[in-house]
Order: C-alpha cells, then structure tokens, then sequence
C-alpha cells in the first residue's frame, strides 16, 4: 500500500458490499413473497429490483428484502416502500418491467410513481 | 447482486457448539434453492450472547436466529431467504415478544434486542459484523484509515497527544494512561524499539481480548502499527496464548494479508516508515500476562517477572525500550485516531473515558460478552444487559477483575462502574471478567477458589507470593472446615497485607484481593464459619449436615437406593435416617426426594 488513494478504492469498491449489514438504509423495499406473491411472480421482480438498485448506484441507500404475505392477494405481486418518516408506498400487480421506473423516478427521484399505486389500481 | 447477508458466529463459543457445520449447511441449502447469487454467507467474531449460540443473523433485517441447529438450516433458507418468512420459532425471543408488530413484516433486529440496545459497541464494533479472514472488509468499515491518518497527516508526537488527550487508560486491568506509556517510550534512544502486545488473557471466565482477535484482528495490527509510528518502533510482537487456537489463525491470516497489501512491511504508505508483526505463543502460565514476565517469555527464557524499575519504556524486551499494551487498550486506538480525542472524551466519564469490554459469567441469564460506557452502573449490567438471576434467586455480589480483584456486593449495585469507582470499593477493574453470585454462592469458598488458582500460578520466584499465598489458602481451608478461630480474620487481613506490600510482580500484589474484600463485605459470613460452625449458603461440604424430615418422609425409600454409601437406612413406610459417620454429603438423594424431606445445613 503506497498511497492513501490505494485504500480509498478498496474502501469504495468494498463500502456497497458491506453496507447491508450496518441496518441504516434510508429506504426499504419489500417485496411480497408468500405463496400468492411467488405464485403471481414476485420472484421476478424480486430479482429486478436487487438488479436495478444496485445498476443505478444506490446499493448503499436501500435495501431490498422480503417479506410474507401482505394481506391483498389479488394485487399481488405487491411491493411497498419504506421511508424513515413518510407514509409507506405499496405498489401493486408489479412486474419486473415496472421496476425500473420505480427506481429511477422513486427510490432515486423522490417521486412515487402514482399510477403503479394502489390507490390507482383497486 | 448479493440482497442479503446470512451472518455465522464464528467465535469459540459458537463454534463448540457447533457453528461450522451449520455454515456447510447453508452453503449447501442455499445452493440447492438455487439463491448462492442473491445470499453471501459470512463467517463473523464473536455476537457477545454466547449463552444463545450457535448464533445466526439475517440482514438486511437483522433478524437474530439463537440455538440455532442444523437440521434448523433448512427451513432457514427455503422460508426466510427464499420467501421472506423468518422462521419464529427461531428467533431470540426477547425480540419476539417486544416486537411482535415489527416481526410480521419480517422486520426484527438484534439491535431492537435488550441485551444489544444498551450497549456501546465501540471495540467490538466489528464483531459480528465483518469477516475477520478478509481484510477488504475491515477497510470498508474505515479499516487503516487511522494508520494512513497518522502516517502521512501526523507527527509521532501528535499522535502521543492526542492518545493522551484522549484519556484512555489500559484496559487490562492496571488502568495506566496509555498517552502517558507511550510519552515514555517515545523519546528513549536504542537501536530497536518494540511494541508488544499483551494477548495472555488468564483470568477464570475472561474472553475479551480473545474475542478482538477472532472477530476483529486487523484492528490490532492497525493500532500496533500506529504506536511503533508513536514511539519510533519497527517492530512489534503479539503474546497470545496456545489455549486460543482460532483467534491465533485468524491473526495469522490477518497479519498475512497486511503484508501482501504493504500495510505491514517496509515504507507504508510511502512514508519511509516500516514495520512488521510477529506471534508469540504462550504457555498458558498466568503470571506471563504480567509485562516483564511475558517479555521474558517471548525471549525464550522462562516465564519469570523481574524488579521495575528499570520500566519496559526504558528497558523492556531484549533490553530495549518497549510499550506495552492489551488487545482492547489497542482495539480503542485506530478510532480515537480517527475520530478524535473528543470524541473518545465523550463517552463514558470524566477520569475513564470510553468503554469497557466484560465478559459476564456465573449465574446470570445471558452469559457472554457486552460493552457499556464507563460509569454504567451495575444493575444496568446485571438486571438489563444481562437478564437477571437465573430461577429467581437473589443477587448477591458480581465478581470483576478475577484472581487480581474483589467483589461488590449487593448493596452497592448502583456503583457506577469506571476504575476509580471500583478501586474506592477495595474492588478492580480488571481485565473485564464479571462473575455474578447469587444466595448459593458461599463467599469464604469464592475467596478460596481463587487463592487456590493464584497458589497454582504463582511462579514462584519471591517470597511473599509463594509462601505467604499458600499460608493464606491454608487459613481459609481450615475455616471452610470448621477449624477457624476467630483470630484468624485478623491474622489473615495481616498476612494480606503484606503479601500485598512485598510480593515482586502484580500477581502477588494482588492477589490477596478476593480475600480482602469478602472479608470487608462478608465477614459475618466468615464469622457463621467459625463461630456457628455453619456455611449459610450451603456450599462448604464440611459444614454441611443432611437430614431427613421424619413429618414429610414418606418412607418410600428412594434415596436409600441411590446413596452411593448405604447411609441411608430405614423401613419401608416409615421415615428413614441419614447416618451422618457415613454420609458423604454428595447429595444424590435430595435430587432424588419426591417430598422435599431431605434438607441439608
């Protein structure tokens, strides 16, 4: 190690990697994996969302995780997002097409993408 | 990308009960449900409630699975990492019932648990959390950033300063000034200087340092790194004993992996300055913990103290001038580094700043490791961190600071515990082991099982400490007989006293403690030995007589058939008798009494 620079890179290539375990996310993303949600392809979009979370950078930020059955098995897959102090957003009938929006416009812009919500949706 | 992290406790504590073969589990589990692309497993140090393990946590949410078995493994990973449903039945739960809103989003967290929310996880910040094998880790959480701080941003003299100003005393028992140990050193001329690390952690029950170096190696190497920078020392040694075979692995690998990346090594970080790290293993002889005879074990002699001064700063290993120091004085370093002497100045309390590893044991509900700021009380510790007394017995006094310390008892559970507060109580600091005693628990017999422990390990070498240790262990053998006479509380505080005052190293010095302050706190219970011919607690066999009680024996005669010596006799129907000549007082047959008739006092 000859440099300060040389540590910093292993610190930032390494940072997203551990991020995980330090429980502080700003934002949480749980996807809906009961056997309705898995049945309607929550996996899928599952995956999608572990994939476009970390492409646009913010693996640091956000978590993505599962969670049982919300309640509203015909909107399955269903995802909601948490934020410490807003209401949560439960999108519903996600697919993996979706997803990206979602990122880019919400977990990015700070925008919920009304239309995939489920007060727009019943 | 990995979306969640399965946590394995990888200390000793899990591990004997069983850690490394539930990790192959879910590494064959988590590939049979197809998920080794989105799940990383990670082998960690020490969680501290070893009382629980085999201990498993889940993040993203942090859901803490305890005694967790390997037939567990599988419904692990098909319901939790696949589906989202942690596994209830699994996780901890005084969790569970606070937070059972929380757990049916999947949402529960050790950190929401009792036992980790007081906490100030500061030198075990790590433990748990990264994998102690991959250095890449400890760098993500800031890892050699004080290093890289001090080597290129300080000057060796601004580093003593702010370790200074930062208050920090030695953790290993003795609560010396590390700014002050350090300022010492530094300005001693040799040709080598060297810095050594004090990993010989002796004390019954004690396993703080033991948890740094399996959970959080690189921070030491980091720290020793930084004091050879301080005190112009290219070289340091680690003393570790034989008895820990993973942390010393694990330092290997740490140490290795430093070299490869030149954070060990000549010219760091481009310098000009060069240092380099070796392991000492120890024999296991408890007075190497003391400095001057770890020094003279790591140059190969027998493991002997010898007079001070000369001090290490002036004369220490081989001869030159050496700082030393125990792993958890070095684990505070690199952050005080870091983040500052205030920093550092704004926990815990004025005269002890920062925190305190212990490792709590005896009888108490969660056994296993905790750090509290300084001048956390002692029922913090006890009721909260560690759950209570165990069956609803009372508590009686905690144990702190082993062989070398004394007890606090009951009444001053409020005691907020820093190293002045405990030395004004005649009690320790220590190194962090805190035994906890409830009503069974005979004190004259506490005081005796660790004067038996100092006699074993005394080396021998002076006086007062092998004759005058053995002399006093003699005198309390003979109270827990029923021989005492009440002069012997005088003539021992006497002998204490001066075993105190004469012996050559910290291990006579202090060995009289246990007594001393059981007999400061106690005595009445020293007075029921001799006086009363009595044990209250039960505990010293000699003192103890069984009885049967002829109104609740049913003369069923089931503890005549387990006595090991026929004592006990009688007809069937009737109530039986208890020859006393013949007793052997191992009370198999009050386990076996169905009707509580047999009583012993």
């Amino acid at each position: 190690m000859k440099s300060l620079a040389e540590l910093q890179a292993i610190k930032a290539k390494m940072q997203d990697k551990v991020a995980l375990r330090e429980g502080s996310s700003e934002k949480r993303v749980v996807v809906g994996m009961a056997t309705c949600g898995i049945a309607a392809g929550a996996r899928p979009v599952l995956s999608a969302f572990v994939e476009e979370v970390s492409k646009a950078g913010l693996a640091g930020s956000v978590t993505v995780s599962q969670t049982g059955c919300i309640g509203l098995c015909q909107y399955e897959p269903i995802v909601e997002v948490f934020e410490a102090g807003k209401d949560r957003v439960t999108y519903v009938k996600m697919t993996a097409d979706k997803v990206a929006r979602v990122v880019e416009e919400h977990l990015k812009g700070g925008n919920p993408v009304a239309e995939y919500t489920i007060t727009n949706n019943k | 990308m990995i979306r969640a992290h399965v946590l394995i406790c990888g200390g000793t504590g899990c591990t004997s009960s069983g850690s490394q073969s539930i990790q192959q589990a879910f590494a064959d589990s988590i590939e049979k449900y197809g998920l080794t692309e989105e799940i990383k497993l990670v082998q960690t140090g020490c969680f501290g409630l070893c009382a629980l393990g085999p201990v498993v946590i889940v993040h993203p949410d942090g859901t803490f699975y305890s005694r967790v078995e390997e037939s567990d493994v599988d419904e692990i990973v098909s319901e939790h990492l696949l589906k989202g449903r942690p596994v209830q039945r699994l996780v901890y739960d005084d969790v569970a019932e606070e937070h059972k809103e929380d757990a049916v989003v999947g949402n529960v967290s050790l950190n929401d648990t009792t036992f980790y929310k007081s906490q100030n996880r500061l030198v075990l910040r790590n433990c748990g959390v990264i994998d102690p094998e991959k250095i890449d880790e400890y760098i993500a959480m800031d890892g050699y950033a004080a290093l890289g701080k001090a080597l290129t941003e300080m000057t060796p003299e601004e580093v003593i300063q702010c370790v200074t100003d930062s208050g920090l005393r030695g953790r290993g028992g003795g609560g010396f000034p590390t700014g002050r140990k350090w300022a010492l050193t530094a300005p001693n001329q040799a040709d080598q200087k060297y810095v050594v690390c004090n990993a010989d952690e002796g004390d019954p029950g004690a396993f703080m340092d033991r948890s740094v170096l399996e959970g959080d190696p690189h921070a030491l190497i980091e720290a020793m790194a930084i004091a050879g920078y301080a005190i112009g020392a290219t070289e340091g040694y680690v003393y570790v004993r034989a008895e820990y075979p993973i942390a010393v692995a694990r330092l290997q690998i740490a140490i290795d992996q430093a070299r490869e990346y030149g954070l060990l090594g000549k010219n760091i970080f481009g310098s000009g300055f060069d240092f380099d790290l070796f392991i000492r293993l120890g024999a296991g002889a408890f007075v190497c913990g003391e400095e001057t005879a770890l020094m003279t074990s790591i140059e190969g002699n027998r493991g002997e103290p010898r007079p001070r001064p000369p001090y290490p700063a002036v004369k220490g290993l081989y001869g030159r001038p050496t700082v030393e120091n125990n792993v958890e004085t070095f684990a505070n370093i690199p952050q005080i580094i870091l983040k500052g002497a205030d920093w550092f100045r704004s926990m815990g309390t004025e005269k002890s700043p920062g925190t305190k590893v212990f490792a709590l044991g005896g009888k108490i509900k969660n056994t296993g490791l905790v750090e509290i700021s300084m001048g956390t009380t002692l029922r913090h510790i006890i009721e909260d961190i560690g759950g209570g007394i165990p069956d609803g017995k009372k508590f009686k006094a905690a144990q702190t600071g082993g062989p070398s310390g004394g007890c606090i008892p009951a009444q001053l559970i409020d005691t907020e515990v820093d190293f002045d507060n405990l030395t004004a109580i005649g009690c320790m600091m220590g190194s962090g082991g805190l035994i906890v005693m409830d009503e069974d628990n005979c004190m004259v017999d506490i005081a005796k099982f660790f004067l038996e422990f100092t006699v074993d390990e005394s080396c021998g070498k002076c006086t007062p400490c092998r004759v005058g240790t053995k002399r006093l262990l003699e005198l309390l053998e003979r109270i827990t007989r029923g021989e005492g006479k009440i002069e012997d509380l005088d003539e021992m505080e006497e002998l204490c006293n001066y075993i105190k005052a004469n012996s050559l190293c910290g291990l006579g010095q202090t060995a009289p403690n246990p007594v001393l302050s059981t007999l400061r706190f106690f005595r009445d219970e020293y007075v029921s030995h001799i006086v009363d011919k009595k044990c209250p607690a039960g505990v010293c066999k000699d003192l103890l007589q069984f009885k049967i009680v002829a109104d609740k024996c049913k003369g069923c005669s089931a503890c005549a058939r387990k006595c090991p010596v026929n004592a006990i006799t009688g007809e069937i129907k009737n109530p039986f008798v208890i020859d006393t000549s013949k007793c052997i007082k191992c009370g198999a047959c009050i386990s076996t009494c169905k009707f509580d008739a047999i009583i012993k006092e």
